[in-house]
């Protein structure tokens, strides 16, 4: 397929592979111990397991999987908000797809709809609003979820029906920001990542400016990176480079998509729909200061929890959780506790197994293979999933 | 009074005056008399059906002649849309059953047509549905000898369900079971996978996609009577429908105790059907069928299997995707065109498309 598979050429990657490991040859620091690179977004773990890149790797790279999955990192109280809001009489509530199997503390939105609630799911915030002109008698609700990838497509939707004065459209706006996360991962002591794979999408959308901090102030490279597996080794490479000859900046690999400066009509529409939250709460690592956005005064007629009633109950995540840890790359899903055991994709604890792009929920799916041993009479927990699936 | 009967001319069926059906349409009077003379008996046409009686009554000396065993299945067909690329929930209804009697290497006979009809679907849906069924089990070489019509108010189904019960004989020595999958078999499928999946997908009208894709909704029991011919010993055959190639591949992995391993270069899926898994974040693995199968095959077998599988139109891409390993047993693994392996799991649930 064109545009696709000269991506995905396994020559290409055999060469890369070798380049990586003759610059892993000169990096004294990983002979000590393996080199750890975090990949923030989700988009590249999905394609990491897809593919089965990390088996590809030398055993001197270590990939960390980062916190850029939106649908794992939302708290279990703003789930029972969406359940709430899809409960109301006369409401319909559109979500994109994969966020309709996030657990809450007593249900999914798929478990709601079976229970009556008209919950439906779309592919652009637009369906959402198209929704809402033909059933003028009911209140449409766009669950708005994900980083600055997501965040245009939603506010260029609340301007349109601005435009057409259309009143029975809403936001549930669940919207944050990566790099106020990424500091925080940045500033916890535990920290040993030596460079990070920088989100392509997010960075189509807000540019490249904002990383500087990383190379600046924390001493760390990284490359901005495509989602297709030779855009991953590639910028795997670049990393590597910047290490060898002690480098720490900010470089582009995803050319092709990522402007320097990002998109200005974007960013525009996102800064007259959307403010700073003071602090929003993510599952697995707190809360984080200025990490999420809301609405702003001026389009509080399109703000669902404005309009709307909602529980906003604060939930704690599971005590037995080690997503904090796997997320920071202090330990790999597989060390976790309850991996595999009592946390798994059909019942998930922690907000690592929610969805496929979550790093349990991927290791889970793709990347057992090492943890089972060649010819295994009593092989280590690691339950097949169920027949039928448990919604 | 006997002898009068036989002599009597055969019987004139009723006529069907409604354009849409009512819940008068299953209340057993004769509106529902009409519905089925002249929908479902006037198309099945058939002796053991205008006998009128409540079950079709079989001689079991034909049945010896076939085969030691009698193969036995059911299937529920919910589709939506009714009509689709490739397809209607008719040709699925026969098809489906065909190949759940087909790929256990029973010769599939006779079947049943239960439907529940919501109240205000057109009648020539209906007909049109019948029909289908009638062209598709003639193409299989199966009667419809029996069936049950039910009409539910508005709201209570979704326009209309078909359930098929279906029976058919198997013959002597075939002994294809699913935990039969032995280390250094090879897995073979008919052709491209996913097809049905994505014309359903495309046929909702979501997404605004100009797709050509059509659903592979096709009978296998031609196909594997080939294949049986050319290696009686085929060890095990599973029709790949919801859950794509990935369930069935898994439920062998499981039942055999064994690991399934893919080379997804060899795996055969359109253009088309890439397409739109990438736009989608699907995985073609997982997309359902209605018209593919699994062989697990000797592999001194295999090609020849394949080659007489190509010469039929069932099994024009049929291939070797794969073989059978010991470790890790209950996996399938996939190695991945990039160069990469990873695991091919069960599903947990629908597969949802991501977010971004």
């Amino acid at each position: 397929m064109k545009y696709v598979d000269e991506f995905r050429d396994p020559h290409k990657a055999k060469l890369l592979i070798s380049e990586i490991q003759r610059l892993l040859d000169q990096i004294e620091r990983a002979k000590q111990r393996p080199l750890q690179l975090m990949e923030v977004c989700g988009g590249h773990t999905h394609t990491i397991f897809r593919y089965g890149i990390e088996k590809m790797l030398p055993e001197a790279l270590e990939l960390v999987h980062g916190p850029g999955c939106p649908v794992c990192v939302l708290p279990i109280g703003r789930v029972d908000d969406c359940v709430a809001l899809a409960e109301h009489p006369h409401v319909i509530f559109t979500t994109f797809g994969d966020a309709m199997r996030v657990p809450g503390s007593k249900k999914s939105l798929l478990q709601a709809k079976a229970g009556g609630a008209d919950v439906r799911m779309v592919y652009s915030p637009l369906d959402a609003l198209q929704l809402a002109r033909t059933n003028p008698a009911k209140e449409v609700i766009f669950f708005g979820l994900g980083f600055e990838t997501t965040m245009p497509s939603t506010a260029l939707t609340i301007l349109q029906a601005k435009r057409e004065g259309i009143t029975n459209f809403s936001l549930f706006c669940n919207h944050i920001t990566i790099i106020p996360t990424v500091k925080a991962i940045l500033d916890s002591p535990d920290l040993r990542l030596d460079g990070f794979l920088g989100p392509g999408h997010v960075s189509m959308v807000i540019g490249n400016k904002p990383y500087e901090f990383i190379a600046r102030h924390y001493h760390k490279p990284i490359v901005v990176a495509g989602f297709e597996p030779l855009d991953i080794l590639q910028s795997i490479w670049m990393i590597l480079k910047q290490i060898q000859q002690g480098r720490c900046e900010v470089e582009n690999q995803y050319q092709r998509i990522v402007p320097e400066q990002g998109n200005s009509q974007a960013l525009s529409a996102v800064s007259e729909v959307f403010e700073l939250r003071e602090f929003f709460e993510w599952r697995g690592l707190g809360s984080i200061d200025h990490s999420g956005v809301r609405i702003r005064q001026a389009y509080r007629d399109y703000d669902a929890e404005k309009k709307f009633s909602v529980p906003n109950l604060k939930i704690a995540d599971p005590k037995s959780c080690q997503c904090g840890e796997v997320l920071k790359g202090v330990i790999k899903p597989l060390q976790c506790k309850v991996f595999g055991t009592t946390c798994t994709p059909e019942t998930p604890l922690g907000a690592l197994m929610v969805s496929s792009e979550g790093a349990c929920a991927a290791y889970y799916r793709y990347g057992r293979i090492e943890s089972m041993p060649e010819s295994a009479p009593e092989p280590a927990p690691d339950p097949q999933p169920a027949d039928e699936a448990v919604i | 009074m006997n002898a009068v009967c036989q002599q009597m001319p055969a019987r004139v069926r009723r006529k069907l005056n409604s354009k849409t059906i009512t819940l008068a349409h299953g209340s057993g009077g004769k509106a529902m008399r009409d519905l089925i003379d002249d929908v479902f008996i006037s198309t099945f046409d058939n002796s053991q059906l205008d006998t009128l009686e409540d079950q079709a009554r079989f001689d079991l000396a034909a049945f010896n002649a076939l085969g030691n065993r009698l193969a036995m299945t059911t299937d529920s067909y919910v589709v939506d849309p009714l009509f689709f690329p490739g397809g209607d929930i008719g040709t699925l209804a026969v098809n489906g059953t065909v190949n759940d009697l087909a790929v256990s290497g029973a010769k599939p006979l006779y079947l049943t047509c239960a439907v529940i009809i919501e109240e205000g679907l057109d009648v020539d849906v209906l007909r049109k549905v019948a029909l289908s069924m009638q062209q598709a089990a003639n193409t299989a070489g199966v009667q419809i000898v029996t069936g049950d019509t039910k009409v539910v108010p508005r709201g209570a189904a979704d326009k209309l369900f078909i359930n098929t019960a279906g029976i058919g004989m198997i013959a002597e020595g075939v002994e294809i079971h699913a935990d039969n999958a032995r280390p250094g078999d090879a897995i073979i499928i008919n052709g491209f996978v996913g097809d049905h999946g994505a014309a359903i997908a495309d046929a909702r009208g979501e997404l605004a996609l100009e797709s050509s894709v059509q659903s592979d909704c096709q009978a296998l029991n031609g196909l594997i009577t080939v294949m049986l011919d050319t290696c009686p010993n085929i060890h095990s055959i599973r029709d790949a429908t919801r859950g794509g190639i990935a369930t069935v591949l898994n439920e062998f992995a499981e039942s055999s105790c064994t690991c399934m391993y893919l080379d997804e270069s060899a795996i055969p899926v359109r253009q088309e059907v890439r397409g739109l898994c990438e736009i989608l974040g699907l995985d073609p693995l997982y997309l359902a069928n209605e018209g593919k199968l699994i062989a697990i095959v000797p592999a001194e077998h295999a090609i020849t299997v394949v080659n007489a599988m190509n010469n039929h139109p069932a099994g024009e891409h049929a291939a070797i995707i794969g073989e059978v390993r010991e470790n890790p047993d209950n996996t399938v693994i996939l190695q991945t065109r990039f160069g990469g392996a990873r695991i091919v799991d069960m599903l947990v649930g629908e597969q949802l498309p991501r977010i971004c």
